[in-house]
């Protein structure tokens, strides 16, 4: 068995609904992540990514179920998990300094100043973000604010790193960018990341395995994508990988019709939520993509 | 030229224009009527010169001119310098503003963080908010028995109420993701209250207490006028009781501008704590 540094089980979320009764964002949800794994989650809007990915953070909490976190179940947020928001949520009467310091000082509590200043201007020279240390927030691009907002999170160190949509503000060639900085941090230091992304191409280029979530309410875990290409990728090579189209058009087919017809698909035959399949789409032959293995 | 050198153009223009008007109503010279030298006494010069009791521009200037170079003169209950009576005047404001600071913003974190003590305290908010600050005072005379912490009292009062509606509001309305930080990075809840929902809250909370010390100098005035014996506000109707128009027209003066700078200096503390976004 593989060790899994998270392990959501079993969770549930629902919301009263507006003529009485309840709503399940969705029911009885598995995900296992291993250490060191990046994780893409897809789906389509509302289907409840955010709601998962804020059970993660101890944000929210479930209405049912629990998440297992290296064997303890997390009963809020904590230091050891780090959340990167959309919308980079930095204070905005703190510097750039200020922001990553406030974080770090939080996690060493017992640090003098000078060695938190140091340990953030690590970070936010990691970033690229070398010079900008003493402006505002308001001072800064879109994607210098991301860069903060990613200094911050990876100045904890953390365990995992939760990341909800954390380029979709951006311009193309900045996601770009900062995509590859995001690469190259967590490549280097073996870092656990779980991503909610709206892209196909930036999980294709970022993630181990992709999740496929379904429509909402009630949605589920429909598959879980492995990536096949290798683990070092050039983005613009990437797109000339036998196995690149494989995955692009499978993860294309599970938006555009599968998400929605899901439901349909496994009627009648049995489901484990628990141990949804686990695919690699590979080049032709063959050409269907095909379940590699049922997790056991 | 700058629209703002064209402003004060214009404003210079108005207030001599104001001025020279001022000084023409007032220094009148319809013709003097015959009458009995008797009833002509009686009368005053209003009658026997076609002069007007009310003051000119020149006159006003002058009395001002001789408050301005004394001050802080005292010659008995009835005849203070006018700095002495604006300095009792603001003193009154000041403690009980800053007291109301002590009270309202504490009270504002507790309502804005709770929705269950916000909940429990918006009816005696509701109704008490709207009292005017004057109808406490025999009250507040007859319980504390003195004027002078009456009158302060009554500055409390009335400082309270916006401070502790604007604090509330800021508080309760605290960007959800900025505390959602706070709770990622496990801020105790003290900390929180310091770091993130008061730099955040700070510009409601100064627009608060922005709009208490407009309506604390605006009740001061009638306060010491109720009370009577020192501050601006006496000092106003006790020239009205001499009939010295002109003086009543310095205090007002007077009271503008102060009340002018109370403002002007809030307005720069509040622009301290605002942040861009
Ligand atoms: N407070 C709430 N009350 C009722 N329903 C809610 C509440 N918060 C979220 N929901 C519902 O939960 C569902 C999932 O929301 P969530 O934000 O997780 O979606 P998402 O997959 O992140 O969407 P997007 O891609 O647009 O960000 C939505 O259908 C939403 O309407
Ligand atoms: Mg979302």
């Amino acid at each position: 068995m593989t060790e899994k540094l998270i392990s959501i089980e079993a969770i549930a979320k629902r919301y009263p609904a507006p003529g009485g009764g309840e709503t399940a964002v969705f029911e009885n949800l598995w995900l296992g992540i291993e250490r060191g794994e990046f994780v893409c989650m897809i789906g389509h809007s509302g289907c409840g990514k955010t709601t998962v990915l804020n059970i993660l953070a101890g944000l929210d909490a479930p209405s049912e179920g629990v998440v297992i976190v290296d064997n303890v179940a997390i009963e809020g947020p904590a230091l050891d998990r780090a959340v990167i928001f959309q919308s980079h949520a930095l204070l905005p009467w703190r510097t750039v300094l200020g922001n990553v310091a406030y974080a770090v000082g939080a996690k060493h509590k017992d640090w003098s100043k000078a060695k938190i200043k140091e340990h953030a201007e690590k970070f936010i020279e990691l970033v690229g973000l070398k010079g900008a240390e003493y402006k505002k927030p308001s001072e800064l691009s879109g994607g210098m604010k991301q860069r903060v907002g990613i200094a911050r999170a990876l100045s904890l160190e953390p365990k995992m790193l939760l990341m909800d949509e954390p380029f979709s503000a951006l311009d193309a060639l900045t996601r770009g960018t900062l995509q590859d900085e995001v690469r190259r941090i967590c490549l280097s230091t073996g870092q656990t990341v779980f991503m909610i992304t709206h892209d196909v191409d930036e999980a294709i280029y970022l993630a181990d395995k992709i999740v496929l979530m379904t429509n909402g309410p009630e949605a589920q875990i429909a598959e879980i994508v492995e990536n096949p290409l290798p683990k070092e990728r050039d983005r613009n090579q990437i797109h000339k990988h036998a196995d690149y189209y494989a995955i692009r058009n499978h993860l294309i087919d599970f938006l555009v019709s599968r998400s929605r017809t899901f439901k349909d698909e496994i009627r009648g035959k049995p489901w484990d939520p628990k141990n949804v399949p686990l695919v690699r789409p590979v080049a032709a032959p063959p050409s269907a993509p095909e379940p590699l293995r049922k997790r056991a | 030229m700058t629209l703002s050198a064209r402003a004060g153009i214009v404003s210079i223009l108005i207030l001599v224009l104001f001025l020279g008007a001022w000084h023409l109503a007032t220094s009148g010279s319809s013709s003097v009527q015959q009458m009995d030298p008797e009833y002509a006494k009686l009368m005053g010069i209003t009658a026997t010169q076609g002069k007007s009791a009310m003051p000119g521009p020149l006159q006003v200037g002058a009395t001002l001119w001789k408050h301005l170079t004394n001050p802080f003169y005292d010659n008995g209950p009835n005849d203070k310098g006018l700095g002495i009576q604006l300095a009792y005047s603001i003193g009154r404001v000041a403690i009980g503003y800053l007291l109301a600071v002590l009270v309202a913003i504490p009270l504002g974190f507790l309502i804005g963080m709770s929705q269950l003590m916000s909940r429990a305290l918006d009816p005696f908010i509701q109704v008490l908010k709207p009292i005017s600050p004057l109808a406490w005072m025999p009250l507040a005379l007859y319980t504390i028995k003195d004027s002078n912490y009456s009158a302060i009292f009554v500055i409390f009062i009335c400082s309270v109420w916006p401070m502790l509606i604007n604090t509330a509001f800021g508080v309760a309305t605290v960007r959800k993701e900025w505390l959602n930080v706070a709770r990622t990075l496990e801020v105790g809840p003290l900390k929180r209250a310091f770091t993130v929902i008061l730099p955040a809250a700070a510009p409601t909370i100064l627009t608060g207490m922005r709009i208490s010390i407009g309506i604390a100098w605006l009740v001061i005035v009638a306060a010491e006028m109720l009370v009577g014996g020192t501050g601006i506000g006496y000092f106003v109707w006790n020239e009205w009781n001499n009939l010295s128009i002109t003086n009543v027209i310095n205090a007002i003066l007077v009271i503008g501008i102060v009340g002018m700078v109370l403002d002007q200096l809030l307005a720069r503390a509040a622009k301290l704590v605002t942040y861009p976004e």
